[in-house]
């Protein structure tokens, strides 16, 4: 890799199962420091994609880089660059949590004392001394997914892959994620987030990617993608469906969505001075607007524009790959 | 040229292959040690069966079953050894199951160690556990009637027997637990491990059988284990069974060890 900014690179990835092309050419490049979150339909190839470059799996063709190391031909060096939080969690349940980090660590050849100085210093950043000696199947799931994380942490990786970190959290214990990924990043660690939640995207990431049909089909920060599908709505509520109807009439010419049984009228809207000459064509027409709400483009209006159908799902469904 | 490898390799220690396999083999053999006493299920394997085993075939057959002089204990004890091992097995099978389902071999491949060591500790710990399983049987063989004649050169060459036989045994129960889709499959599968050493020596010995049936037995690899360790216990002659035994399980462990290999790599790779 020639530009030492880049922490993640893939170049032309492609992957098949069988007849199954699931990756057909993923160019992807990550900044360091920054979070990228990877976006796509379950079974688009986030998590193929996630093993490729965690040296899980060889790709047919391609290349990834991870901190300047292929993927394939500088495979150790690559797993002493990352940490990796799967989206089972993969710790030992018949250990305790303590247990667990310093079996970790030693693997990580941080020594039987190194290992149990960070399996404490672990423990106390997570919020797990108390439960440290319990073993892991008497845990919550919040408690596990912590416990997981922190273990992705033990060498203190320039790079983290979390692959749905969040799914089946809950929405307490997902917000600490957040703000200890927030963290992560401050420090420096670049991050590639793959996630079925967009508001957790749209939270997170510097870099926002969508995978679709084997190739990203859209990248870039999540303000320019929702710019570049739609533009901010009015959303104008009526008192009845007479009113409704009225300023539909007064509104013809405006390319207007509405929804007649809430009396509500929803106009694409560039600036504000164009809202306020649609207040003012309101009042000379007799229509009292009863409410007024300023809607922005989401995620959701991205997905929908680049791959044609909306990505979020249920939480508890998960992404089969590979 | 030094300066540009200086930067490639910089940061990341290059250890010698050898010594990172041993010692991750060493800290998942303590993983692989711990959970025999975290889970009651393994308690139960190790240490009642066999005493189950020894008192139910002592009492219920050893009134019917002439073995020749110094009672059917004596004669029972080396195939009760070699029957427990079997049942230990299937700890392994699923156990080996059990971690290449859940997603803690996938976390130990994406670190810098040797990710083949889990197996190797699901083996030292098969050898933990059968060798308290062997002291039991053992312990409790002494206490009704079993008495051993043999030196401490005995003693040492069968125990040196058995746990060659246990680690032959254990990589095919990891074998197994590496081809089965699930952990059902997986108990399923090392039921063939349980059922070969019934077909053998252990209990009665093959002089009484029909002809089909002894030349199977006398010709399968369990019942020289079984005819070794008795001998060597009750200080008997044994024959060539020993040598047989070492050429064996010697031989079944330098095959299986290469394809348990082969498919983690398989399994987990591409």
């Amino acid at each position: 890799m020639t530009d030492g900014r880049v922490a993640i690179e893939a170049t032309g990835l492609c992957k098949s199962f069988g007849s199954v092309d699931v990756l057909t050419g993923v160019d992807l490049a990550v900044e360091r420091g920054t979070l990228l979150a990877l976006l796509g339909q379950n079974g688009a190839g986030k998590t193929t994609f996630v093993r490729i470059l965690t040296t899980l799996l060889r790709p047919d063709r391609g290349r990834g880089a991870v901190n300047g190391y292929d993927v394939v031909r500088q495979a150790n060096d690559v797993r002493a660059s990352i940490g990796l939080t799967g989206q089972n969690t993969a710790v030992d349940k018949l250990l305790t949590g303590r247990e667990n980090l310093v079996m970790m660590g030693r693997l990580c050849d941080l020594g039987p004392a190194g290992a149990r100085r960070r399996a404490e210093q672990l423990l106390e950043q997570f919020e797990l001394v108390d439960a440290a000696d319990r073993q892991v199947k008497t845990y919550s799931g919040g408690m596990r997914r912590r416990l997981d994380l922190s273990i992705s942490l033990i060498t203190a990786p320039p790079v983290l892959f979390l692959d749905e970190p969040t799914t089946g959290l809950d929405p307490r214990s997902r917000l600490t994620m957040w703000d200890t990924i927030r963290a992560l990043l401050g420090g420096g660690t670049t991050v590639l987030l793959t996630t079925q939640y967009l508001e957790e995207a749209d939270r997170l990431a510097d870099q926002v990617a969508v995978l679709d049909g084997g190739r990203i089909v859209a990248q870039g920060t999540p303000n320019e993608l929702k710019r570049k599908v739609g533009t901010d709505r009015a959303e104008l509520s009526f008192a009845d469906e007479a009113a409704f109807d009225r300023a539909g009439e007064l509104l013809r010419d405006e390319n207007v969505r509405g929804d007649r049984q809430q009396a509500t009228l929803s106009i694409p809207m560039h600036d504000v001075k164009q809202l306020k000459c649609v207040l003012d064509r309101m009042e000379s027409g007799g229509v009292e607007v009863t409410g007024l709400a300023v809607t922005k483009p989401t995620l959701d209006d991205v997905l929908l524009a680049v791959i044609g159908r909306p990505a979020t799902r249920s939480a508890g469904q998960e992404e089969r790959t590979a | 040229m030094t300066e540009m490898t200086a930067v490639a390799t910089g940061g990341t220690r290059h250890r010698s292959g050898l010594r990172t396999a041993l010692r991750d083999s060493a800290v998942l053999s303590g993983r692989s040690i711990r959970h025999i006493v975290r889970n009651p299920e393994q308690a139960m394997v190790v240490v009642f069966l066999p005493i189950m085993l020894l008192v139910l075939f002592r009492y219920l057959f050893g009134g019917a079953i002439q073995t020749g002089a110094g009672g059917y204990v004596n004669y029972l004890i080396a195939g009760i050894m070699v029957i427990s091992v079997a049942f230990n097995a299937t700890t392994t099978t699923v156990g080996v199951c059990t971690d290449m389902l859940e997603g803690i071999v996938e976390r130990f491949r994406s670190m810098p160690m040797v990710s083949t060591a889990v197996l190797t500790a699901h083996v030292v710990a098969a050898v933990v556990r059968n060798l308290i399983s062997m002291t039991v049987i053992v312990l409790v063989g002494l206490l009704i009637g079993f008495r051993p004649a043999a030196s401490p050169a005995g003693w040492a060459a069968a125990v040196g027997l058995m746990v060659l036989f246990v680690a032959a045994i254990s990589w095919l129960a990891v074998i197994f637990g590496l081809l089965a889709d699930s952990p059902e499959g997986a108990t399923g599968l090392s039921l063939i491990i349980v059922f070969v050493p019934y077909a053998s020596s252990a209990f009665v010995p093959p002089g009484t059988m029909p002809t089909a049936l002894r030349l199977i037995v006398e010709n399968q690899p369990v019942t020289p284990v079984i005819d070794a360790v008795r001998g060597l216990l009750l200080d008997q002659p044994i024959g060539n069974a020993g040598w047989l035994a070492v050429a064996w399980w010697g031989g079944i462990l330098l095959i299986a060890v290469p394809l348990a290999g082969f498919l983690f790599r398989r399994r987990t790779g591409r």
